[in-house]
């Protein structure tokens, strides 16, 4: 009961402190941390896989999935709710991820990822190719409303900010109960000793399907709220060097910690803006110096910092 | 060779066993029936085919040829999760341990997977009714005072009793214990084998080991198969089977310099 009342009183105290920043920080801010947090849902779906051992290039699928429900759904029925719109990502993830996991669930190490990356490449050859789709252009998606409140201006990025801090503190406090859970220890030890899994009677291919669905699940909610925030999408969501950042927040965060995952999407949604604007040409340069440093002092990731180590337990 | 079973449906039958690497017979027409609450030992030189028993019974290897029963049921083409968990475990030579995991934790995913009901996402790992019962079966075998540690920073000794505490959360009808002994000290040999079997025996598993120190065979098994180049060549209570002439030319080295040339 503890442990619960400490994930409660943890999750209101982050939402108290992301409501907060919500009113004080300016527009330009709201976005950037929008941004950096529905990525880090993205990117926590890799984390979920990362704790049985397994790392996906391919998470831009489902980023895409998402944020393409978002301007589908805009363009061609008219829906602009964010509930529903999310909603409809889930389920659409749901069944892409129902299907693709438990394939993807008998491979391992380098053949899951270039596995899960080959059907985020299709996703992106097919968008490319569709013109009613958008092509390479993409759509452009209508703002959201809200429960049919229709924010503008500065309200608008603050409402999508305050949902998407809502569904980030809700989504950790879900997934740290889960990393706690019989599924998340059994998780550890497929990472650890596949054969020891088997032969205690659990099906390794179960726990990997599952945490696939799962973090398909994350990745398109990451891409519905992205869409919204930016208000288009096209075929790069889906496209490897968007889910290559996915794995890159993922390394830096590291499978210890939930916080850590948003904290490292941030950081990199800080580098790049500012690295973008003063750097322009060699932006990508000054992430790869810092991942290094990450690497070479935190080999757990950020996490590692945030990490709790309890008797008996890690 | 057979051994029969007069008491009913033996925990254990093999009828026929085949199995070849290429060119290498691993096991050869083995043919066992092993009753309820048995505890047989398996010995030969390395390469005999006691490990490929041992894995053609617990689903890792399928036999080319042959059938395995369990209480009756015919288990031969499973793998090893159905196998575990239709009661079938085993321990590992090298003890196959979640090596990110503290030894509770180690014992805490061995019950969860216990359950009947898969693995919760919702449910604790470590609630405290199931930490209670880790720690149960940690003082059932010694080892509580280890719990908040790593694998690497364990014995040997405690490394295979924790193998074998983790096969045991399933609470097995037969127990399979590849070389029990081995890389232990062997001031360790003696009570690790005492807590090993006085835990199997109270719960009444059937149990079969594989052992090369023939101080262990003799004291802890009321039946010892001897296994030479994939066959049974020996079959009986330890005494006999020890006291067989090839079973000391071709496993136990004991044989006089006359019988061996």
């Amino acid at each position: 009961m503890k442990a619960f009342s400490d994930i409660r009183v943890a999750s209101l105290l982050a939402l108290a402190l992301l409501v907060a920043g919500g009113f004080a920080l300016p527009e330009w801010a709201l976005f950037l941390m929008t941004i950096g947090l529905a990525k880090a849902l993205v990117s926590l779906g890799i984390v979920v896989q990362m704790r049985a051992g397994l790392v996906s290039f391919g998470q831009g699928l489902f980023f895409c999935i998402g944020a393409y429900v978002a301007g589908l759904m805009a363009n061609f029925a008219g829906l602009t709710d964010i509930f529903v719109l999310t909603g409809i990502a889930v389920i659409a993830c749901l069944a892409v991820g129902g299907l693709f996991g438990p394939l993807l669930a008998n491979y391992r190490g380098i053949f899951f990822a270039m596995l899960s990356l080959s059907l985020s490449m299709i996703l992106y050859g097919v968008l490319s190719k569709m013109n009613s789709l958008g092509g390479t252009d993409g759509l452009n998606v209508a703002a959201p409303t809200f429960a049919g409140y229709a924010p503008e201006g500065r309200a608008l990025s603050l409402s999508l900010y305050l949902y998407t801090s809502f569904i980030v503190v809700a989504i950790g406090a879900v997934l740290r109960t889960g990393f706690d859970s019989q599924h998340g220890l059994v998780s550890l030890a497929v990472r650890s000793n596949e054969l020891r899994v088997e032969y205690l009677g659990a099906s390794v291919r179960r726990t990997n399907a599952i945490n696939y669905v799962i973090s398909a699940m994350l990745g398109g909610i990451g891409g519905v709220i992205t869409g919204l925030a930016i208000g288009h999408v096209d075929p790069e969501y889906a496209y490897w060097t968007t889910s290559g950042e996915f794995v890159f927040v993922a390394i830096l965060a590291g499978y210890l910690s939930i916080p850590a995952v948003f904290v490292a999407s941030i950081i990199l949604e800080l580098v790049r803006s500012f690295s973008n604007l003063y750097f322009p040409n060699t932006w990508q340069m000054v992430l790869g110096v810092f991942l290094l440093v990450i690497i070479l002092t935190l080999p757990n990731g950020l996490g590692s910092l945030f990490h709790r180590k309890r008797e008996g337990g890690s | 060779m057979s051994t029969s079973n007069p008491t009913g449906t033996p925990a254990l039958e093999t009828k026929g066993l085949m199995k070849s690497f290429g060119a290498v017979t691993a096991a050869h027409d083995i043919t066992v029936s092993v009753p309820e609450r048995a505890v047989w030992s398996l010995i030969g030189t390395n390469g005999a085919g006691k490990t490929t028993f041992v894995n053609m019974v617990t689903g890792y290897l399928h036999p080319d040829q042959g059938s395995i029963l369990f209480q009756g049921r015919d288990i031969t083409s499973l793998g090893p999760r159905e196998v575990t968990r239709a009661g079938i475990c085993r321990s590992f030579q090298i003890p196959q341990l979640c090596s990110e995991l503290t030894v509770l934790e180690n014992v805490l995913v061995a019950l969860a997977i216990a359950d009947p009901k898969p693995p919760s996402f919702f449910r604790k790992a470590r609630e405290s009714a199931a930490e209670d019962r880790a720690m149960e079966i940690l003082k059932r075998f010694r080892i509580e005072e280890h719990r908040g540690r790593l694998m690497s920073e364990l014995s040997a000794g405690v490394r295979k009793l924790l193998d074998i505490a983790m096969s045991m959360c399933g609470h097995p009808k037969v127990m399979l214990l590849d070389e029990p002994t081995s890389g232990v000290a062997a001031e360790e040999k003696f009570p690790i084998m005492d807590l090993v079997m006085e835990a199997l025996a109270a719960e009444n598993v059937t149990t079969l080991f594989v052992e090369h120190d023939m101080d262990i065979v003799t004291r802890y098994s009321d039946r010892v198969l001897a296994f030479y180049d994939g066959r049974i060549i020996a079959d009986d209570a330890p005494d006999e089977v020890l006291n067989d002439p090839q079973v000391q030319r071709y496993v136990t080295g004991t044989a006089p310099a006359e019988a061996s040339s």
